[in-house]
């Protein structure tokens, strides 16, 4: 048995201390440790995109990312854009458009597309399509998320 | 899917870094970007019982310029850092190009340089521009760093001259003469997937003849070449011999993604259109 580790994250704004075995993907270590199942585990393996996160503001796949890299790190979840009662912009442009059916590659959606709006001008409806390829969406609802992203990045820029 | 149980080190500097890979007696391996290394873990296809975690080296990010025009680039530097950097598209624009197509923001924003040549997937992109900007590798090592040149670094799919107890720390690449035409082209199914085949090329011209030109081939052979024999082609008979020449020289596989005729034809298409751009690009 490996020896675990004592880590401290901040997720959504709140600390966390935990000690965890070095081989804890954080996908698991925010779903089974801290009971945020809104990251969702689709692939496994950094294809689906479903578990996206934001770490120190960056996209990265949480299954991909061990829960000891985060030691020290601020992550945000899909929790942290809105609730039920208070839905943040994108979350509102995808409510709008219909961007979902099953809702189950929306967290990673809507992580993707935070960060995307942030870095990129999205002057194209091509430009999001690109930036969406990691993601894939089992209902195929890609035309609906394209528009949903397109209205988030036209409200972004009236600003 | 979740990996095997694994001892984890985290390394503050590249002395420890290499330390603690030399104390393993080659059973560690380097943790950095983690893009391509996780995913064979969470699959348990690559079992290592300890990781030396180099994410916290400070300064391995760098991306600083060399007095010969070049760039000397850190291991840690992430693909969006050379992405989004000016020094990458002012010196070689036919990298900043390149980088559009390496893989997603997500793992973009993780993976670095130093963990794509590591990997030597054939189909990459940072290999190939390593071969054809004749990249110098500068490694670490406990027993003594050395460097290696790009065309003596990759040997087969997947496998590189690299030590099990020896890292990367740079990459240099040596400056280009001003007025260096460049084009690069790949194929892929979606943006940000694995080229089913690639083509770039950067080219000096004097007048209407070229003088010079380097073409690197991508997903076409089982590691990263340049394509001596379309170079060839291209300085005696011009674009369409060297696209010949580039589909004579590829060896590529069937899979998938692509037969290996379809890649061939690839191979052609692909030199046309990049030697047609570098040359159009070239100062003369």
């Amino acid at each position: 048995m490996t020896a675990k580790i004592p880590i401290t994250v901040s997720v959504n704004g709140e600390n966390h201390a935990a000690e965890v075995e070095p081989r804890l993907l954080l996908a698991d270590f925010l779903r089974e440790n801290l009971d945020l199942t809104g990251t969702h585990v689709g692939c496994e393996h950094g294809i689906c995109g479903a578990c996206t996160v934001l770490m120190n503001g960056d996209s990265v796949r949480s299954c991909l990312t061990f829960a000891v890299q985060a030691d020290g790190t601020k992550i945000e979840t899909v929790e942290s854009l809105g609730d039920i009662d208070a839905l943040g912009p994108l979350q509102e442009a995808f409510r709008e458009k219909h961007a979902l059916q099953c809702g189950f590659c929306t967290p990673g959606m809507l992580m993707t597309a935070t960060d995307m709006l942030r870095k990129y001008r999205l002057e194209t409806d091509d430009d999001i399509r690109d930036g969406l390829s990691g993601n894939i969406c089992r209902c195929t609802g890609y035309q609906n998320i394209v528009a949903a992203v397109r209205s988030a990045a036209d409200k972004r820029d009236a600003k | 899917m979740k990996p095997a149980p694994f001892d984890y080190v985290r390394a503050s500097t590249v002395d420890e870094a290499v330390a603690a890979l030399a104390a393993s007696n080659g059973e560690a391996k380097v943790l950095a970007g983690g893009q391509s290394l996780v995913p064979m873990l969470n699959f348990r296809i690559v079992d290592t019982p300890i990781f030396v975690d180099i994410n916290g080296i400070q300064d391995l990010d760098r991306i600083e310029e060399t007095t010969d025009g070049g760039l000397r680039i850190g291991a840690l530097a992430r693909h969006f850092a050379l992405e989004t950097s000016d020094l990458v598209k002012d010196r070689f624009p036919v990298l900043h190009e390149a980088m559009k197509h390496v893989a997603h923001l997500a793992i973009r924003n993780r993976g670095t340089i130093g963990g794509s040549l590591s990997h030597a997937d054939p189909a990459a992109e940072l290999p190939t521009m390593a071969v054809l900007l004749d990249a110098k590798i500068i490694t670490a090592r406990a027993s003594g760093g050395r460097e290696i040149a790009a065309a003596d670094f990759f040997v087969a799919p997947l496998t590189t001259t690299l030590e099990p107890d020896e890292i990367i720390v740079a990459v240099e690449l040596p400056g280009l003469a001003t007025g260096t035409g460049w084009g690069f082209e790949e194929f892929a199914q979606r943006r940000g997937d694995f080229a089913v085949a690639g083509v770039s090329a950067i080219v000096s011209m004097d007048g209407k003849s070229v003088t010079e030109s380097r073409i690197a081939l991508m997903g076409l052979h089982d590691t990263p070449v340049r394509a001596h024999a379309a170079e060839a082609a291209l300085l005696d008979d011009g674009i369409d011999a060297a696209a010949a020449a580039a589909r004579l020289d590829a060896e590529p596989m069937n899979d998938l993604h692509g037969s290996a005729d379809y890649r061939r034809h690839l191979a052609e298409v692909l030199t046309r259109r990049v030697l047609t751009a570098a040359m159009e690009r070239a100062a003369r």
